[in-house]
């Protein structure tokens, strides 16, 4: 037996599986193959799997654990599975989730699930993914979603926190822009729901509007600035880099790692080029946090005598003495706008347990960091990250010890 | 009780270099592979932590990536009147063991044979006539050099090889090898940065008319991006490559050049301390049903495949293929039977220049870094009247100063105590140290088979070696060596020492792991145990891939000319032999 | 062997056990398996009486001189002594299954003894020898000139030792477990302070010479370090 075994037709062979028990009913075959097309093509936006698939588990029966500032929440097992998946779902229900955050009998999501975002999207679309759903193999995979403390386990609750941070679709263009910008800036704010990882949060989890994808701390991970600052957002990225990234998972001098590898790899690198560019055309648009750019620590500062010896010994080999990294494998630290962000527990993380990187048919490499935390103490964490900030024209504030402790202490 | 597993289209057996380079092949074609491997998954990050690695009493001398003898050992002997006893720590070569096998812990150095090297029983029946390989069972391969040609290419581009070109399309280079076979184009980057031991090498070598070039390199020159889209580092030069793996993905190694893109096929699929112990066939003996291996805990599988590929190392292929009765074990009296047949090894003699006044720093270097003079190897010289056939590569590939096992001394100097230790400290780093890495001729009492005694962890018996350096290449290394001593005197080095070859291959040193022959190709059914395509000539749909094909072997590196023939192997079964599967490429 | 008639007897199980690997490459945060630190003087293995008999031998292999501390000032019987606890000592490696016969030279070791029961056997019979040879006066109260004599006696097989013990094998043993203990990172206890990697110049578990490639015949400018960690990691002041 011969099959083509590329991961990637992994949405297609679902596609195929339609094709083959549906009869069409008013549509012709073409027209359902479209509106499949489009509706796989939303989950690829959206990265419906991200979230809703487990690790090497099955498509879209429920995924791993999100750990939010307000307790555990388990994404549902949203296959057509009647007993435990969406079944017993009506299209009219799925809309209400996806624009409103109100599932099937009244009852209210939690904004884990972006639909403050994805009520950005056009019905056409939803109707679309709601189509493709029913194409996906039910998996029988029951889940707890709600793992919540009081009084965050009470669904209630988020018809207060809908008045505060929820602001309904859809998208409004913005008619002095390009059809490029507007496309970006739809995906962005939209099915991308990119903030949802990249802004900073207000107290009750919403997104601060002032300081729109600026960086942000969740789950472990400060996920960057991604705005078009050139210090710490995407100011020093061209539009090619960009799209290579997402595209890939490297653009050469940097490689994607923690949660954005997941996007990556689930949602980005599936995406059409003009979207990738459209996304780099607008958040390259974006005004950064023109935070100002500080004075170097000085090269004679102990810390950065001592991070020097500790990057020389542990780093160089594979970043380089002039933080270079190598293409496509070892991500570039002179001039890294990830090195230099507020907060570092993401670089002092990923000192201590490594990290993978992504693969992508085009960058196929996964290159890995190897984890140093069993040598390095908190100090040396820190003293070699400050001279990582402070070096080659990077300028970014000191690294303290007590940081890493913290960082290393919710590894263990 | 065995457990039935359900069937595959191909089953390989070891995932190292052929294996991982067949299973990429074959899994692009849509086959669904399984890769069954004795040892652990190995890869660069997680198992070749930086930290970790340079640490010379771990991985080199206490070999934690080796394969270890309490595996799988094998009985030596150096001619049939001795009794073979066990290799209890395995000494002149270090077999490999995990993903990556021996791919992970070599030293890079990347050389394609050359066509005479290919047809050498024609080649000097024709240049010298027939009494110059008497006592030989030398062979010819059934491929040709430009046969090779288009599979040395890729395998070089797939790990991104260092080095310079010295003929391309029959045009020579300037700073190449002269004496290559023509390449259709240059090596994918350019040599690395020498250091100080073989530049002043190049240095002696030119001036006395020989023809030194960079060692072609799997230690990157420059970052690299191969044809896979895989990624590579340049070589940082840290001196911990041979029985190291690599932990900043600088060494083409099958984690850093294959498994990235394998790894992607969801109908691949590698089931790893998991061991092989034969290969099952169907009444009558001419096909292959599948193989049973036991995975750690004893248990016992049937893994049902349509096509078996033997990719472990290439002696381990010829024990398999004995243990399974896949053709017939070679008896040295009659001189009938195919497997074990033209065991080979390599012929090494080395020279140490001691000086006074030198700092060579012999750590900052990498397993392929240096320079070569192919003056001397090959039949790249006239042989008439010399004695003996074959020839050595002449190197200079400090490839590391690691100090438990890398210290020279001049001869007479004691082995401890204070004057010891002056001559320690004094030469450490005022050595210059180059080898002649030789070929190694068939000859009709150097065979492989089982041994009558010795049994492994399962029962199974051990592999038999029957081997000593032969008359030829006695004489051929000894002639060599002259020509190292003709370079010590040249250098003005204050003293000088060569170690010679002799008779009485001794197990216990480490001389070198290239072990070939055994399961050699060839056009005539009745001296070889695969066909030109690596088919099984008694079982068609068993193809066995390795330096186990190699009918005897020259004075170079095996691993570039291994990768090539798996290339053409995995070639040959998608063009040819998938279009009417289990049939003989080549008939009977 | 499986003979196609007994198939129908088989079980029939769809997933193998053991490691299966497939999709991506596996990947797992912190992976690292440094070795344990042998802690300075920790013995566990060598009687006292051992200890002191192997010290006074590996200090006249690596006596203390103007180029570095001898061999137990510098671990070395430390060193011996966690590697004979080890999978080293046991030889749990190698391939140890009989019958053990001589064997020739090219044929290496044949014994059926552990690197640990050699120690055992092996530091007894010099005891042995010695105490028959000066009773009542230990190998250590020797003069160096004595010692130097008996070793290189051993060296060259010329002693015969009690008890079948082959005196120039374990000779050759201690010699080499010596050299690896002089050299061997000092995380497995010997070359204390890096004394023998200063003592050559090498400098250690380091893993970039890029900068330095090009500068032909010059030394290197740093001293070594060990897979632990090196002491100009740690901040001075500020």
């Amino acid at each position: 037996m011969r099959h083509g075994g590329l991961l990637r037709f992994a949405g297609w062979a679902v596609i195929g599986l339609f094709l083959a028990v549906s009869a069409p009913a008013r549509a012709d075959g073409l027209v359902q193959a479209d509106v499949l097309y489009n509706g796989y093509y939303q989950s690829v936006l959206g990265d419906c799997s991200g979230c809703h698939t487990k690790a090497g588990g099955a498509l879209l029966a429920g995924g791993d654990p999100i750990e939010t500032p307000f307790g555990t929440i388990v994404p549902p097992n949203i296959t057509p599975d009647v007993e435990t998946g969406i079944g017993r779902w009506s299209l009219e229900d799925f809309r209400g989730a996806m624009h409103r955050g109100i599932g099937r009998g009244g009852k209210r999501l939690y904004p884990a699930m972006p639909y403050p975002y994805y009520a950005l999207m056009p019905q056409r679309d939803v109707d679309a993914l709601w189509t493709w759903l029913q194409t996906v193999p039910p998996v029988s995979n029951a889940v707890e979603a709600n793992l919540l403390p009081f009084p965050f386990n009470e669904r209630e609750a988020m018809a207060g926190w809908n008045e505060i941070n929820f602001r309904p679709g859809p998208f409004q263009r913005d008619p002095d822009r390009s059809d490029q910008w507007n496309r970006g800036a739809y995906l962005v704010r939209g099915p991308g729901h990119c903030a949802a990882c990249h802004s900073p949060k207000n107290v009750t989890g919403g997104d601060v509007a002032d300081r729109y994808l600026q960086g942000a701390l969740l789950q472990g991970w400060f996920a960057p600035e991604i705005t078009g600052d050139a210090w710490r957002g995407l100011g020093g990225w061209s539009e090619e880099e960009i799209v290579a990234y997402l595209a890939t998972g490297t653009s050469g001098r940097a490689v994607a790692s923690g949660p954005m590898r997941e996007v990556i790899e689930a949602s980005t690198s599936k995406m059409k080029n003009d979207d990738l560019r459209a996304i780099a055309t607008y958040l390259k648009s974006l005004a950064g946090s023109d935070g100002a750019r500080p004075t170097p620590v000085a090269a004679d500062n102990p810390r950065m005598v001592a991070g020097g010896a500790v990057y020389r010994d542990n780093c160089a080999a594979c970043h380089g003495t002039d933080g270079d990294g190598a293409r496509n494998l070892i991500p570039a630290l002179a001039g890294s706008a990830a090195v230099q962000q507020e907060m570092t527990d993401t670089l002092a993380r990923v000192v201590i347990e490594g990290v993978q990187g992504a693969s992508s048919d085009k960058a196929p490499t996964a290159p890995a960091m190897p984890a140093l935390g069993w040598r390095l103490s908190d100090a040396e964490v820190a003293d070699v990250l400050t001279y990582i900030r402070n070096s080659w024209g990077n300028a970014a504030a000191e690294v303290e010890a007590r940081s890493v402790e913290d960082v290393r202490a919710k590894l263990k | 009780m065995t457990n039935i597993l359900p069937r595959k289209d191909v089953v390989i057996v070891g995932l190292g270099w052929t294996g991982s380079i067949l299973a990429h092949e074959l899994a692009q074609e849509g086959l669904d592979v399984v890769a069954i491997e004795r040892g652990p998954w190995r890869d660069t990050a997680t198992s070749f932590n930086i930290g970790v690695m340079p640490d010379e009493l771990r991985f080199a001398v206490r070999r934690d990536l080796f394969l270890q003898p309490r595996t799988e050992a094998i009985t030596m002997r150096n001619n049939v009147d001795q009794v073979a006893l066990p290799m209890r720590d395995y000494g002149s070569f270090l077999p490999g063991n995990g993903v990556g096998g021996a791919g992970v812990h070599w030293n890079g150095q990347t050389w394609r044979f050359w066509d005479s090297d290919f047809r050498t029983r024609s080649h000097l029946v024709e240049r010298y006539g027939a009494q110059a390989i008497e006592g030989l069972t030398v062979q010819d391969w059934g491929v040709t050099g430009a046969e090779l040609e288009e599979y040395y290419d890729r395998f070089e581009y797939l790990c991104g090889i260092s080095g310079k070109a010295g003929n391309i399309n029959g045009t020579i280079q300037p700073g190449g090898n002269p004496f290559e076979d023509p390449r259709s184009r240059d090596y994918p980057l350019p040599p690395m940065q020498m250091t100080y031991g073989p530049s002043l090498f190049a240095e002696i070598t030119s001036g006395m008319g020989l023809h030194p070039f960079p060692c072609p390199s799997a230690n990157l020159s420059q970052n690299y991006v191969n044809p896979l889209g895989v990624a590579m580092s340049q070589c940082s030069y840290c001196g911990f490559c041979e029985r190291f793996g690599c932990a900043n993905y600088a060494k083409a190694s099958p984690q850093t050049t294959v498994l990235p893109a394998l790894m992607r096929f969801s109908n691949f699929e590698a089931r790893t301390l998991c061991e092989v112990l034969e290969v099952n066939l169907a009444p009558g003996g001419e096909t292959a049903r599948g193989v049973t291996y036991v995975d750690s805990s004893n248990e016992e599988y049937f893994q049902p495949a349509d096509l078996v590929l033997l990719c472990a190392y290439g002696l381990f292929n010829v024990r398999l293929m004995m243990l399974s009765g896949i053709g017939e074990i070679y008896d040295p009296q009659t001189q009938t039977g195919t497997v074990g047949r033209n065991y080979c090894y390599q012929t090494n003699a080395s020279a140490k220049l001691f000086f006074d006044d030198k700092t060579f720093n012999p750590f900052i270097a990498a397993g392929a870094l240096g320079q070569t003079c192919d003056d001397y190897n090959g039949d790249a010289f006239d042989h008439s009247g010399l004695g003996f056939v074959g020839g050595s590569g002449i190197n200079c590939l400090p490839t590391n100063g690691r100090p438990i096992e890398t210290r020279y001394l001049p001869h007479h100097t004691p082995r401890w105590g204070s004057e010891w230790k002056k001559a320690t400290a004094k030469y450490y780093s005022n050595t210059l140290h180059f080898t002649s890495q030789g070929s190694s001729y068939a000859a009709r009492g150097n065979y492989l088979d089982l041994d009558p005694t010795y049994k492994d962890r399962h029962g199974r018996p051990l592999l038999r070696m029957t081997f000593d350096f032969t008359d030829n290449d006695v004489r051929m290394s000894d002639w060599v060596s002259d020509r190292m001593e003709d370079i010590a005197k040249a250098s003005g080095a204050p003293k000088y020492s060569i170690s010679r070859v002799a008779k009485g291959w001794n197990s216990a040193v480490y001389q070198s792991t290239h072990n070939v022959g055994g399961a050699i190709m060839g056009a005539d059914p009745a001296t070889s145990a695969v066909n030109p395509w690596l088919q099984s000539w008694d079982v068609p749909n068993v193809f066995v891939i390795g330096a186990s094909a190699f009918p005897q072997n020259t004075g170079k590196n095996p691993t570039g000319t291994v990768g090539a023939l798996a290339f053409r192997t995995a070639r040959a079964i998608r063009e040819q032999y998938l279009r009417n599967p289990g049939a003989a490429l080549v008939p009977r | 062997m499986l003979g196609s008639a007994s198939f129908a007897a088989l079980s029939l199980k769809p997933q193998a056990h053991g490691a299966t690997v497939s999709g991506a490459l596996p990947w797992k945060a912190f992976s690292a398996d440094p070795p344990e630190p042998v802690p300075e003087g920790q013995r566990l293995f060598f009687t006292e009486a051992e200890a002191e008999l192997l010290s006074a031998i590996a200090d006249r292999i690596v006596p203390a001189d103007e180029l570095s501390v001898s061999a137990s000032e510098a671990g070395c019987v430390t060193f011996i002594d966690a590697q004979l606890m080890g999978s080293y000592g046991s030889a749990s490696r190698l391939y140890m299954n009989g019958p053990f016969e001589k064997g020739l030279a090219t044929q290496g070791y044949q014994g059926s003894q552990t690197p640990a029961e050699r120690y055992r056997a092996g530091l007894a019979a010099i005891a042995a020898h010695v105490e028959a040879q000066t009773p009542g006066k230990a190998f250590a109260a020797w003069s160096a000139d004595e010692q130097d004599a008996l070793l290189k006696e051993l060296e060259a097989d010329k002693v015969t030792l009690p008890d079948g013990v082959d005196g120039q094998a374990f000779f050759e043993l201690m010699l080499k477990n010596v050299m690896e203990g002089f050299f061997a990172d000092p995380v497995y206890g010997g070359n204390r302070d890096m004394a023998g990697w200063k003592m050559v110049g090498f400098p250690g578990a380091r893993y970039d010479y890029r900068p330095f490639v090009g500068q032909h015949n010059q030394p290197y400018p740093f001293d070594p370090m060990s897979i632990m960690g090196n002491a100009d990691w740690v901040r001075k002041g500020g």
